[in-house]
């Protein structure tokens, strides 16, 4: 009846486990309580879950962000914790087959659960506000695609509490991750909530390609783009190109779980090398989907916070595109130890050196940028610096890798995961939080708290350096990654200071939390009426703040890069009121998404479990909700120009009332 | 006076302007259609990477039957001409659709359902054939990557048919609406890209295979 799953699935003698689950369950109760308590159900319902406004569904991606760094952060304590308490001899706290769910765990959601949804979240947000349309391409895909993101993410959250998660280090190689030695739900877990998210990621590409391609305003070329429009356009049509090699990569190891094939199996003729291949096909792209937008957000925000049109548009243009085309023949550089020979590593080893020299091009262009600018150092522009400096220094190492026969003594060292984080948090994570707190009073109209900003920068920066700093050391000593427990008191002492670190960022997270509170808090010392806190310079700052739920009354016109910049130069202001409105076309909200999501997680989790009859049922409701929402006729409407007039109205009299 | 009129005319072409902006954002059918090309160029490279491993393992056959023993080119002959007539056929629905011709474009779907039938009744005869012969997916990493490779390209057909028997519902409750004729469009794509994987499927695991 219940395929594998029973109760024993529960980890009940896991005090660490369980601790979690509690908390889990009983913020979730808190959560459900206060909900209903203050009767947001409804309103939760008919504007957030069923949402078809790119705007809210970026919120609802970010927020899915947030809570999922806290979880991958948690991993990555417990981690640090447990190498720092384990490197002397002793056992440590976490037993082995823990430990190792939670590095995988740790890798798979700080990828695709954190850092996808931040980047999505981000997209949604800031690029139709940028092109001056009303919404994305397909605003019901968009709301199924976070569906799904949230449906993959509510399966590895589970697997926390009935069964297990992975072993095998967040891209499941195989032969490990074969029934032959996986034969529990873990690795299930990791191929469904990534198949179903992933299904979500490729579909959100396929919109935002397409409402950058066709819904840009009048005028608007495409080397008149701002350069997140730019950057997120390359970066989904990585994701477009490179998600179905993920997709067909982990259906084949399911095929081999569930029906005995033998695609990577070690008998019946399977090659093992050819999932890491692969993997790495998407994986290296991947990488660059998760950084270009980073890039473009940090070419925004120096601009802005400089008072200078960005210098070097068009190189960073085509260093973007360079990146996009050449981030697809480097994947072999992962595994240079897998013995193709010298010519091939050659190949991908000096592909991967030319890599570096557009994205040198563009800290030139930003550095340029900054030169002779009245730069203002703000939040945002701090964690531009901070990436600044910490991105070459990873990109360095990266270069240093890059080298075949340095790799074979650096593979699978602490140096690698130095190397990564060092790229990732400095170059990703720094990234998206420099835009989070820049487009911040766009999505809410109030700004963040500047000084707790600061302060979780700051502990961020030093933070990073004290943790990773030692794994390079500790990399070129020779201490391998995902070691449970070592005897060697040398390795202790820097592991203390890595662990130090994690404390140190700790406390940079904390900082934040804090500061989106008192920034709450605050929010009417904080409002912004003007919609354009920073003297921004691109369309997105033309609006009230949060702008309306059709973002512009008129379709702007565009006549040059930094058309709104240019607007006000020539104009002295911004938008002005118009006399008349016409009524504007708009998409209705649709709870499609959100049941259909539902019904996908149900069959995610059958298939883990082998709850066969439950799969069937699952699978044949969500193709039924799919095919019945074709026949919903009712997906648009008209707002009338008089609710049009009215909202305007609203703006500009706030916008005079505040002069 | 003049002043006035001018500012009111201003007014006025401004109004007609953002109306007749207006009706653009009515969906002409090309942004669907664009982002379904997107789609199928993603939906491309699954494929490429599911004849990239059959490509890899077609040797791999553990001791078992070979493409040679196993595959019968007359017959996969007929599979391929099922699913070549019925790409004709719908673009013959496809005409007919453009010129609002109702009946004829339900035939001809009708026709090309018919023949998408035929084409699964005969590859599904051909796996449960393999199967019995103890050359099922299970049996070596080729068999795995052959049943993969056409077994997707297989389901894909099937989605193909359950949405054409959908867009049979469609036109006959509402017409051929402009909705229904983009959606029609986006089928049709979809199911000439099919063939054009099958000829792939087609050469490269029948043909070199039998020849080899």
């Amino acid at each position: 009846m219940f395929g594998k799953l029973t109760l024993e699935a529960i980890p009940y003698h896991e005090p660490i486990i369980m601790g979690a689950v509690a908390m889990m369950v009983l913020g979730g109760a808190a959560l459900f309580a206060g909900i209903t308590y203050f009767r947001l159900w409804g309103p939760l319902w008919s504007k957030w879950l069923t949402s078809v406004d790119h705007k809210n569904i970026g919120i609802m991606y970010i927020i899915l962000a947030l809570v999922m760094l806290l979880r991958g952060f948690a991993d990555a304590v417990m981690m640090r914790t447990q190498q720092a308490m384990a490197s002397t001899g002793a056992a440590g706290p976490l037993p082995p087959e823990h430990f190792d769910q939670i590095f995988t765990a740790h890798g798979v959601i700080m990828i695709f659960f954190m850092a996808m949804p931040f980047m999505v979240g981000l997209m949604n947000i800031v690029v139709p506000l940028q092109i001056g349309a009303r919404d994305v391409a397909f605003p019901y895909l968009n709301n199924l695609s976070f569906w799904l993101t949230a449906a993959g993410a509510l399966l590895i959250n589970i697997s926390l509490a009935v069964g297990e998660f992975a072993r095998t280090g967040w891209l499941a190689y195989p032969p490990l991750s074969e029934l032959q030695y996986s034969p529990g739900v873990g690795v299930d877990y990791y191929l469904w909530a990534l198949q179903i998210s992933g299904v979500g990621t490729l579909l959100a590409g396929v919109n935002m390609i397409t409402t950058i391609l066709k819904m840009r305003a009048p005028g608007m070329t495409l080397m008149r783009m701002p350069i997140f429009t730019w950057t997120t356009l390359c970066s989904n049509m990585l994701i477009v190109a490179a998600f179905p090699i993920l997709t067909a990569t982990l259906a084949m190891l399911s095929l081999d779980r569930y029906l005995g094939m033998h695609f990577f199996t070690n008998d019946g003729g399977g090659n093992a090398m050819m999932y890491v291949n692969l993997i790495w096909a998407w994986g290296h792209p991947e990488v660059y989907i998760l950084v270009l937008p980073a890039f473009g957000i940090f070419s925004e925000v120096i601009s802005t916070f400089s008072s200078k049109k960005l210098f070097g548009y068009t190189s960073m243009v085509y260093a973007t595109v360079c990146i996009t085309v050449l981030s697809f023949i480097v994947w072999l550089h992962h595994f240079f130890t897998m013995g193709a020979g010298a010519n091939v590593n050659a190949f991908f080893g000096i592909s991967t050196m030319i890599i570096s020299i557009p994205t040198g091009a563009k800290i030139f262009n930003w550095l340029f940028t900054m030169y002779r600018g009245r730069v203002q150092f703000t939040v945002p522009v701090l964690w531009t610096l901070g990436f600044m400096v910490t991105f070459v220094i990873g990109g360095m190492t990266g270069v240093l890798m890059a080298v075949p026969a340095a790799d074979f003594v650096l593979h699978n060292s602490l140096f690698l995961i130095a190397h990564f984080h060092n790229v990732i948090i400095g170059g990703v994570l720094f990234g998206y939080l420099a835009g989070f707190t820049y487009w911040f009073p766009k999505a809410f109209g109030f700004k963040l708290n500047e000084t707790l900003g600061k302060v979780s920068f700051w502990c961020w920066l030093v933070g990073f350096y004290l943790a990773f700093m030692p794994l390079y050391a500790l990399g070129l000593m020779g201490m391998t990654r995902r070691m449970n427990h070592v005897d060697n008191v040398i390795w202790h002492n820097y592991l203390l200071v890595a662990a130090l670190g994690a404390a140190v960022i700790a406390c940079g997270i904390g900082a934040f939390v804090l500061q989106i509170l008192v920034s709450v808090l605050n929010r009417k010392a904080l409002r912004d009426l003007t919609g354009d806190p920073w003297n921004g310079r691109t369309l997105e700052w033309a609006t009230s703040s949060p702008p309306a739920f059709y973002n512009f009354a008129v379709d702007p016109v565009v006549t040059s890069r930094d058309a709104f910049w240019e607007q006000k130069q020539t104009t002295g202001a911004g938008l002005q009121p118009l006399p008349a409105y016409g009524k504007i076309h708009m998409p209705h909200n649709t709870g499609t998404g959100v049941i259909l999501g539902g019904f996908i997680a149900v069959l995610g989790f059958a298939l883990i479990w082998h709850i066969w009859w439950l799969a069937v049922a699952a699978f044949a409701a969500a193709v039924a909700v799919g095919i019945g929402h074709t026949f919903n006729e009712n997906r648009d409407y008209y707002v009338p120009s008089e609710t049009v007039a009215e909202t305007e109205g609203k703006y500009f009299k706030q916008l005079t009332s505040q002069v | 006076m003049s002043n006035a009129h001018s500012v009111a005319a201003a007014d006025a072409a401004l109004l007609h302007a953002v109306e007749a902006h207006d009706e653009h954002h009515h969906d002409d059918g090309s942004k669907t259609t664009l982002g379904f090309w997107i789609y199928l160029m993603s939906d491309c490279i699954l494929f490429a990477a599911v004849f990239a491993a059959f490509a890899v393992l077609r040797g791999q056959t553990a001791g078992g039957p070979d493409a040679k023993e196993l595959f019968s080119l007359p017959y996969v002959a007929g599979e391929t001409a099922f699913l070549l007539v019925s790409s004709f056929t719908y673009g013959m629905a496809m005409i007919a659709a453009e010129k609002q011709k109702q009946s004829a474009t339900l035939r001809w779907l009708g026709v090309t359902l018919l023949l998408g039938l035929g084409f699964m009744f005969m590859e599904l005869h051909e796996f449960a054939e393999l199967i019995g012969e103890d050359a099922g997916p299970d049996r070596s990493a080729f068999l795995s990557s052959f049943f993969t490779l056409v077994g997707t390209h297989g389901l894909h057909v099937l989605s193909g048919m359950v949405w054409m028997v959908t867009l049979i519902a469609h036109v006959l409750r509402r017409g051929l609406t402009h909705a229904n004729i983009v959606r029609l469009t986006c089928l049709s794509l979809f199911w000439h890209f099919l063939d054009i994987v099958w000829i792939g499927v087609f050469t490269i695991v029948y043909l070199s295979g039998v020849a080899a």
